[in-house]
């Protein structure tokens, strides 16, 4: 997809201006953190769980190059084929080769954002293949030509009504009913045809797993399993931090992960592919394939941002997120959103272009809180503004308001002075206790009011008041 | 009882007043002073203070903000307690003054001791006074906003319902989300003021639907930022106060400015 982090700030007001939006998002949002709350509470000692998640996380990525080796060495064995690709490209076109080696070119996909953030779709779309997305939400966006706007529920930017007209408007045999069962059956006519006669199969992964070289995908529709089992091909595109060492440590993580996303128990599938069809097996493809993605992850670990590389892409923070839940997906321009897309996306697509999304966040914490590998995300966001300072890519007024700042806070004595003709100042645009406008106040007073202040400072006072010149009156 | 006396010899507190309540509401200062002294401490308030620097640290600059933290640390680095009547100023000492300064050792230790002893002032008085208001009436439902740096760097929850418990006439209206972000954020609010103001549209919502009268919590930015909206938007039966005004008696009378 293209992404367009640059455009935040155009994005956001055409964001804000959408009721329907915050309608849609709320639905969702509201529902996810409820559902997350109630599933943690019933789950003994979750932050234990939390810790557990991020030491096993953390342990792969400090030992990347030695499970990878393994992992490499174990899908060989089982008959997979094992590609590496740095970057974007390289995954696209490893993707595309193997598409284009085979006779038919009917492709069925199954979620996958790694696939969005190298671009799969497209490739696919440009290289002629006919390609059908057959998770639900996936298919909606694939009618509607959008990108999707959360990591878990893509279409979550749409409403009801929104996909009985696309279904309407697309469907070889649509229902005209607005149940979502009716709706859901539309669906499956539409699909279960697709994945029955599909030459080729495209899933991500949800975890490599080292010692056994198998492929671990959870969904809750079981379109994973049939985009994998009926086709020839069945290819895997993973980004390499997707791996732990064994299915000893993928379980912990699944027990957080569901909770964490949905909210649910287990999800309705979970399956462990382990390589092609074997020679007595009755189903499974010929041909598998796991294309293993760097993208930036490796200069990641060298910057600083390794602690990201923990993400098990639940989307808690996208809900829990203040900001997320008022701009919704798409406005943050690029393929993740919400507070793990702030981070993930000036490390893909350039600081200089997504410096914005780094800032357009409140510091309030509520997703490290609520992320089942308590990722600092607010210090990494912070860290992503001092890296955005240190290159000059704040703007020369920005800079120069915060040098201000700084050359009178490291001087008290002026600060006060500053202090004291400030209180002054504000004051003379004071009505009845409160200011609705004053000159360089449009940030703050385009929307509230700013109460007027007392008449001299809080220091101001205490030294009268200390000296014994004056008791203090409230 | 212990004479005053001997309890000022052992708790010397310095107050780091924050900028907002040295400009926009220095009753807070006095309330927290009250509130500090009746308390037992010895408190003293060091006239050449500033900014924590959360201003230049949340726009990235971390030079700017390491001198500032310098001057800070040498102020009151003296002083037994440093008590901040801010969640989000207290945060910022508390937290991430020592982050800065990772590879300068003889700093980064007197970060580290500066943030060991630093508080913010309603947790401190429960947590390390073990204070309670006495004798203390305010006729008023109240309801409470949580803000993030208190709740979620500090550790500030309880302390505040509690000491609020202890003034006869008050009484408790809870708000849904309580501990979501009011969309103040320093910074955030002036850069993405549109943003921010969905964000405290909803949490004036919030405050309304609990029909208190009487918004409380401990962070000016917040209320400022929630007072700010609810006057814009006409909404003047709501008084909106630090908890150590009401703590502190200087609450005056809430019902009287609410018929305004």
């Amino acid at each position: 997809m293209q992404t367009h982090p640059e455009k935040f700030q155009e994005n956001v007001a055409k964001a804000l201006a959408n009721p329907q939006l915050k309608i849609a998002i709320r639905r969702t949002t509201d529902r996810a953190e409820s559902k997350r709350a109630e599933a943690i509470s019933n789950f003994p000692k979750f932050d234990h769980a939390r810790t557990q998640g991020k030491r096993i996380k953390d342990h792969v990525i400090e030992n990347l190059g030695y499970y990878l080796t393994e992992f490499e060495r174990n899908a060989t064995a089982n008959g997979a084929v094992v590609h590496w690709a740095s970057d974007a490209e390289q995954a696209r076109s490893i993707v595309i080769d193997i598409c284009s080696r085979q006779k038919g070119r009917r492709v069925t996909r199954a979620k996958s954002m790694l696939g969005e953030e190298i671009g799969l779709a497209d490739a696919l779309d440009d290289a002629e293949f006919d390609r059908v997305e057959t998770d639900l939400a996936e298919h909606i966006i694939q009618l509607a030509g959008d990108p999707p706007s959360h990591i878990v529920w893509p279409s979550m930017h749409l409403t009801r009504e929104d996909v009985v007209r696309l279904f309407r408007k697309h469907h070889r045999n649509p229902t005209d009913s607005e149940e979502i069962t009716e709706l859901v059956d539309s669906a499956r006519r539409e699909l279960r045809s697709k994945f029955l006669t599909a030459d080729i199969g495209i899933t991500g992964a949800n975890f490599l797993l080292a010692d056994s070289g198998s492929v671990c995908t959870v969904t809750n529709e079981g379109n994973a399993e049939l985009t994998t089992t009926p086709p020839v091909v069945h290819i895997v595109t993973a980004g390499i931090e997707k791996l732990v060492p064994s299915m000893a440590h993928a379980m912990p993580l699944l027990r957080l992960l569901v909770r964490s996303a949905t909210g649910g128990e287990i999800t309705q599938y979970t399956t462990f592919h382990a390589g092609p069809k074997r020679q007595n097996d009755l189903d499974g493809p010929a041909e598998f394939h796991i294309v293993l993605v760097d993208n930036g992850r490796t200069r990641m670990l060298s910057q600083g941002m390794s602690e990201m590389l923990r993400c098990i892409r639940c989307g808690a923070c996208l809900n829990h997120c203040v900001v997320y839940k008022h701009i919704g997906g798409h406005a943050y321009g690029g393929v993740y959103p919400g507070p793990m897309g702030s981070v993930l996306t000036p490390n893909l697509d350039g600081l200089e272009r997504a410096r914005k999304l780094a800032h357009a966040c409140t510091l309030n914490g509520r997703c490290q809180e609520v992320c089942p590998v308590q990722i600092p995300l607010p210090k990494l966001l912070r860290a992503l503004r001092a890296s955005s300072w240190e290159k000059k890519y704040e703007p020369p007024v920005n800079r120069l308001a915060v040098a201000g700042f700084v050359m009178l806070a490291k001087r008290p004595r002026l600060f006060q002075l500053f202090a004291s003709v400030g209180v002054l100042g504000m004051r003379m645009f004071g009505r009845s206790g409160w200011i609705s406008s004053m000159p360089l106040s449009r940030g703050w007073t385009a929307n509230r009011d700013l109460p007027a202040p007392e008449k001299s400072t809080f220091l101001g006072q205490y030294k009268k008041f200390r000296d014994g010149r004056r008791p203090y009156q409230n | 009882m212990v004479p005053n006396s001997e309890i000022r010899e052992a708790r010397r507190v310095g107050l780091f007043v924050t900028c907002l309540v040295n400009t926009m509401r220095p009753r807070v200062g006095f309330a927290a002073l009250r509130l500090l002294e009746q308390s037992g401490c010895d408190v003293d308030v060091p006239q050449m203070q500033s900014c924590c620097g959360q201003p230049a640290f949340n726009s990235g600059d971390d030079e700017g903000t390491r001198q500032i933290a310098c001057r800070i640390i040498e102020k009151f680095e003296e002083f037994d307690y440093v008590v901040v009547p801010s969640g989000s100023c207290g945060g910022m000492i508390k937290t991430h003054f020592v982050g800065l300064f990772e590879d300068q050792s003889e700093w980064f230790d007197r970060a580290q001791k500066l943030a060991a002893k630093t508080y913010e002032l309603l947790s401190f008085l429960v947590d390390v006074c073990a204070w309670k208001p006495e004798g203390v009436r305010l006729d008023a439902a109240y309801t409470y906003h949580d803000s993030c740096s208190g709740l979620r760097e500090m550790g500030v929850y309880e302390q505040p319902r509690k000491l609020l418990a202890a003034v006869e006439g008050l009484t408790f209206n809870p708000m849904v989300h309580s501990s979501e972000c009011c969309g103040f954020g320093g910074t955030f609010c002036v850069k993405y003021s549109d943003i921010s103001n969905a964000i405290v549209g909803e949490k004036a919502d919030d405050v309304l639907a609990t029909k208190a009268r009487l918004l409380l919590g401990g962070d000016m930015g917040c209320l400022m930022n929630i007072a700010g909206k609810l006057n814009r938007d006409n909404h003047t039966r709501v008084t909106v106060m630090h908890t150590a005004e009401v703590l502190a008696g200087m609450a005056g009378d809430v019902r009287k400015s609410q018929d305004d």
